[in-house]
C-alpha cells in the first residue's frame, strides 16, 4: 500500500468530488435553461474514478480525459469556468467556442490532451506521449481513461499492444460504468472482467471499486509508481456505474430500476463522507466550510461564463494551420548527446532468443501429455494465452504462488494481494497480475465456452 | 555531386534532419533492421539507434497516434506507412484527431506521414493507391507529392520542419527510375509552391508526381507538332498554389489537367473550379481532364494500362484542346 493520505489530501479528494458534482448539477440547470449549446454528459456516480485516479498523478504527468472525466480536469487545476464556458460555447472558453464539452487541452501548463469522440484513439496518442517523455528524460507517466464500450475498439488494441511492446510509462483506466449508451457490458464483451484483457498484452492489471475513492487513489498510485519505475504499462479496471443516461436526452429506461437502487446506495460521495466521519478525519463544520467554499467558487465561475460573449463569427476562419503562432520546443531533461550519433549508434539486428515457436510447442505438448495433477502451472503463467490446458480447476482454491518464468527481468511480485485501506478492505475485489494466469482464466461451461 | 534516385533523396533527407535535430524520430513497420520495405530508412538504425528508429507492430492507428502524441511533447516524428494504401487503416486518427488539433484546441502536431503510393508497377488494388484527395479534403493537413529526387529531398526536409501534420506521398514508380543531381548543402523546397517545368504559350498542362513526367513527355511530342505546352508540376496539393495556376492559364488560355488519381473527386475538379472563379474570361476552350478510370487499380498489365493515363492519352487530349 502506498503512503496513507494526509488529512489535507483526504479533504482534497472530497473537495474535488463535490466540486465535480455541484458543477455538473449546475450545468444540468443551465441545460434546462437552454444555455448549454450542445449535449451534456453526466459523470454522476463516477466522480470517485476521475478524482481518485488523477489525484495519484504528479503535476508533470499527462492526462487525456474522456467526456465523463471532468473531475480529473479539476484535479489537474482546470478552473470550473473553463467547463462552463466550453459547454456554453463562449469565446472565453479554452477552445474559444470551436469545440464543446470537455474537449479541450493544455499542452504547456497542465499537460492535458484533448478528448476525441472516437473512443480508443487516445490510447495510442498517450502511448506516444509516454514514449516521448521517456525519450526526453522527463520521467513522466501518461494516463488516459476508456469506458467498457471503448474497450472494444481497434484503437484500444493497437494502442495497448504498442504501449506494451514499447514498455511505455502508460496507465490505462478502464472505467467500467456498466453501460455503453444503452448496451450493458455483458452484451459487449465475452469476458467477466475487462481487466482480463491485460493478459493478452502481457501487462499488469488491477480491479478496483470505482465508488471507493481512496481505493481508486491507492491502486492508481501503485500503478503509476511502478510505471514511473520503468515497469511498462498498467491497466486498472474500475467498476462503477453511470447513474444517468448517455446524455441529457436519454432517460436510461433500459437500466433496471434495482440496478440504479443498488448503486445509489453506493454513491461514492456519500460513502466517502461516511468514511471521513467514521475515521474522524473531519466534522460537520469542516464539511459545511468546504461545501460553502464550493458554492462560492461556482457562483463566481458560472457568472463569468454566463456573462461571456459568443465568439465573433470571423473566428471560424482562423487557426486551421499553425503558422508561427506556436513555438515548438521539446523540453530535454537528458543530454541530447545521448541520442545523437555516435553515442546512439547501434548494430542492427534482432535478438531472437529461442529461434521461434518450435521450442514452445514442444513444451506445451509435454505439458498436455503429462497428468493434470502435475501440470506446470508456471509455464502457463506469464506467457499469455499460449496454453489451452484446463487450469481453471484451481479456481476457488487457495492459489499457490506460481513459478515465474524468466521472460522479463522486471517481473513484479506475484500474486498481487488486495490493498486499499487495510486487510478488511473489500473494495479491491481481486488484484491481478498477468503472470498469475489463473486469476484471469474464466471458467468454461460444459460446452467449453467461456 | 553524383546523380541520385528519389529513394536516395528521401533517405538523405531523413539522415540530414535526424542528424540536425534530435527531436526528429522515425516510426513505422520494418523501418529499422530491414531498412523499410523500399529501403527508404536503410542505415538509420545503425546511426541513430533504437530510441530514434522505432519499429512497431502492424498498427497504423497506433503509429499515427503515437507520432501525434510525441509531437505534443515537441518531437518531430516521421511515420512511415509501408504502403500509403494502409493509411486507410488510420483514417480516423489522421482526419479527426491529428488534422483538427490545432484548429480546435491550439495544439500543433509537427509530424510527417510518408509512404509509397501510386500505380504502374503492377502492385494491384491494395498496393497502388493514390489516396491524396481524402486528405486534400481535410482542413489542417498539408499534402505534398513530389516528382523528382531534388524535390523529394527538399520537400521532405521542409515537411519535417513544418509545424503542421504533412502527408508526404512518394510515387513508387519514380523511386528508382529517375536520377538527378541534388543541390548541395541544406537544400529546402518550400511547401505550397508549384513549379513551371516547361514554358509554353499554347496551353497549360497541370500535373504532379509520376504524371508530371508523362506531361513533360507529352509536351515534347506536342512541340514536334508545333503545339507549345506549359507544364506545371504542383508538388504540393494542399495548400494549392493558386497563383501559379492562374498566371499560367491567363497566359495560355487553355487548361489540361492530368492526374493518376481516379477521375471523380480528383484534384482536376478543384483546379477547374479555381480557374473558373479566377480566370473564366481568359479561357478559350473547355477545361480538360486526363485521369485514371473511376475504378480500383486493376492488377493485370493490360488492365492497369487501360486504367492509367499515359503520354498518348495526354497528347490526344491536348490536340483536341488546342483546336479551340
Amino acid at each position: 500500500m502506498s503512503n496513507p493520505l494526509t488529512r489535507e489530501q483526504h479533504l482534497d479528494l472530497y473537495y474535488f468530488m463535490q466540486l465535480n458534482r455541484q458543477l455538473e448539477e449546475r450545468m444540468v440547470r443551465l441545460f434546462r435553461q437552454n444555455k448549454i449549446v450542445g449535449g451534456l454528459y453526466s459523470s454522476l456516480g463516477q466522480e470517485g474514478v476521475s478524482v481518485g485516479t488523477c489525484y495519484a498523478l504528479e503535476k508533470k504527468d499527462w492526462i487525456a480525459p474522456m467526456i465523463r472525466n471532468i473531475g480529473a480536469l479539476l484535479v489537474k487545476g482546470v478552473p470550473p469556468r473553463d467547463i462552463f464556458t466550453q459547454h456554453m460555447a463562449k469565446y472565453t472558453s479554452p477552445t474559444q467556442g470551436k469545440d464543446g464539452t470537455s474537449h479541450f487541452g493544455d499542452l504547456k501548463v497542465r499537460h492535458i490532451v484533448s478528448p476525441i469522440s472516437m473512443l480508443g484513439d487516445l490510447i495510442p496518442v498517450m502511448t506516444g506521449v509516454a514514449m516521448a517523455g521517456r525519450y526526453l528524460g522527463q520521467k513522466i507517466v501518461a494516463l488516459t481513461w476508456i469506458g467498457d464500450g471503448g474497450s472494444s475498439t481497434g484503437a484500444f488494441h493497437e494502442g495497448l499492444n504498442l504501449a506494451a511492446q514499447q514498455g511505455a510509462p502508460f496507465v490505462l483506466i478502464v472505467e467500467n460504468n456498466q453501460w455503453a449508451y444503452s448496451t450493458p457490458v455483458s452484451r459487449q464483451v465475452p469476458v467477466k472482467n475487462l481487466a482480463d484483457r491485460a493478459v493478452a498484452y502481457g501487462i499488469r492489471s488491477w480491479i478496483v471499486d470505482g465508488n471507493d475513492v481512496v481505493a481508486v487513489y491507492h491502486t492508481t498510485k501503485e500503478a503509476v509508481d511502478e510505471c514511473r519505475a520503468g515497469r511498462g504499462p498498467a491497466l486498472i479496471e474500475v467498476k462503477t456505474m453511470r447513474m444517468r443516461g448517455h446524455a441529457q436526452h436519454d432517460p436510461a429506461e433500459y437500466v433496471p430500476k434495482q440496478m440504479f437502487e443498488y448503486w445509489k446506495a453506493r454513491d461514492p460521495i456519500a460513502l466517502y463522507e461516511k468514511y471521513l466521519t467514521e475515521n474522524k478525519i473531519w466534522d460537520a463544520k469542516t464539511k459545511a466550510e468546504i461545501d460553502a467554499r464550493i458554492e462560492r467558487e461556482l457562483d463566481g465561475e458560472q457568472k463569468f461564463a454566463e456573462e461571456s460573449p459568443m465568439p465573433p463569427a470571423e473566428l471560424a476562419e482562423e487557426g486551421v494551420y499553425c503558422e508561427g503562432c506556436h513555438a515548438i520546443e521539446a523540453t530535454w531533461q537528458r543530454a541530447k548527446a545521448e541520442v545523437s550519433p555516435p553515442a546512439s549508434s547501434f548494430e542492427p539486428g534482432w535478438e531472437v532468443k529461442d529461434y521461434g515457436a518450435f521450442a514452445e510447442v514442444e513444451t506445451i505438448r509435454k505439458e498436455i501429455a503429462a497428468p493434470a495433477v502435475s501440470a506446470p502451472v508456471g509455464n502457463a503463467a506469464g506467457n499469455g494465452a499460449k496454453v489451452s490446458k484446463p487450469i481453471v480447476k484451481a479456481e476457488g482454491k487457495p492459489q499457490p504462488k506460481p513459478p515465474v518464468r524468466a521472460v522479463e527481468s522486471e517481473a513484479p511480485e506475484v500474486p498481487r494481494v488486495p490493498f486499499g485501506r487495510g486487510p478488511k478492505d473489500k473494495s479491491v475485489r481481486e488484484a491481478q497480475n498477468p503472470r498469475d494466469r489463473r486469476a484471469h482464466q474464466n471458467p468454461r461451461d460444459k460446452r467449453g465456452r467461456r | 555531386m553524383a546523380p541520385i534516385t528519389m529513394i536516395e533523396g528521401i533517405r538523405q533527407a531523413m539522415f540530414e534532419e535526424m542528424d540536425r535535430d534530435p527531436a526528429v524520430v522515425a516510426i513505422g513497420e520494418d523501418i529499422g533492421v530491414y531498412g523499410g520495405a523500399f529501403k527508404a530508412t536503410e542505415g538509420l538504425l545503425s546511426k541513430f539507434g533504437r530510441e530514434r528508429v522505432i519499429e512497431t507492430p502492424i498498427s497504423e492507428t497506433a503509429i499515427v497516434g503515437a507520432a501525434c502524441g510525441m509531437g505534443f511533447l515537441g518531437l518531430r516524428p516521421v511515420a512511415e506507412m509501408q504502403f500509403i494504401d494502409f493509411i486507410a487503416c488510420c483514417f480516423n486518427q489522421v482526419t479527426n484527431f491529428v488534422a483538427k488539433s490545432h484548429y480546435l484546441w491550439g495544439a500543433p502536431v509537427p509530424m510527417v506521414i510518408r509512404g509509397p503510393s501510386g500505380g504502374g508497377v503492377h502492385g494491384g488494388p491494395f498496393h497502388s493507391a493514390n489516396p491524396e484527395m481524402y486528405f486534400v479534403h481535410t482542413p489542417g493537413l498539408k499534402v505534398v507529392y513530389p516528382s523528382t529526387p531534388s524535390d523529394a529531398k527538399g520537400l521532405l526536409k521542409s515537411a519535417i520542419r513544418d509545424n503542421n501534420p504533412v502527408l508526404f506521398f512518394e510515387h513508387k514508380f519514380l523511386y528508382r527510375r529517375i536520377k538527378e543531381e541534388v543541390p548541395e548543402g541544406d537544400y529546402l523546397v518550400p511547401i505550397g509552391k508549384a513549379i513551371v517545368r516547361r514554358a509554353g504559350d499554347d496551353l497549360t498542362i497541370i500535373s504532379y508526381a509520376a504524371m508530371a513526367h508523362t506531361a513533360m513527355e507529352a509536351a515534347e511530342k506536342l512541340a514536334i507538332e508545333g503545339i507549345e505546352a506549359e507544364v506545371i508540376d504542383l508538388r504540393t496539393l494542399l495548400p494549392l498554389d493558386r497563383e501559379t495556376i492562374l498566371n499560367s492559364v491567363k497566359k495560355t488560355n487553355k487548361l489540361l489537367i492530368v492526374h493518376e488519381d481516379t477521375r471523380t473527386g480528383g484534384i482536376a475538379g478543384e483546379i477547374a473550379a479555381i480557374v473558373c472563379e479566377g480566370a473564366f474570361e481568359d479561357l478559350d476552350g473547355p477545361i480538360t481532364r486526363v485521369t485514371a478510370l473511376d475504378t480500383p487499380v486493376p492488377y493485370a498489365p493490360t488492365l492497369e494500362e487501360r486504367f492509367l493515363p499515359n503520354t498518348e492519352k495526354v497528347v490526344a487530349a491536348a490536340r483536341e484542346l488546342s483546336k479551340y
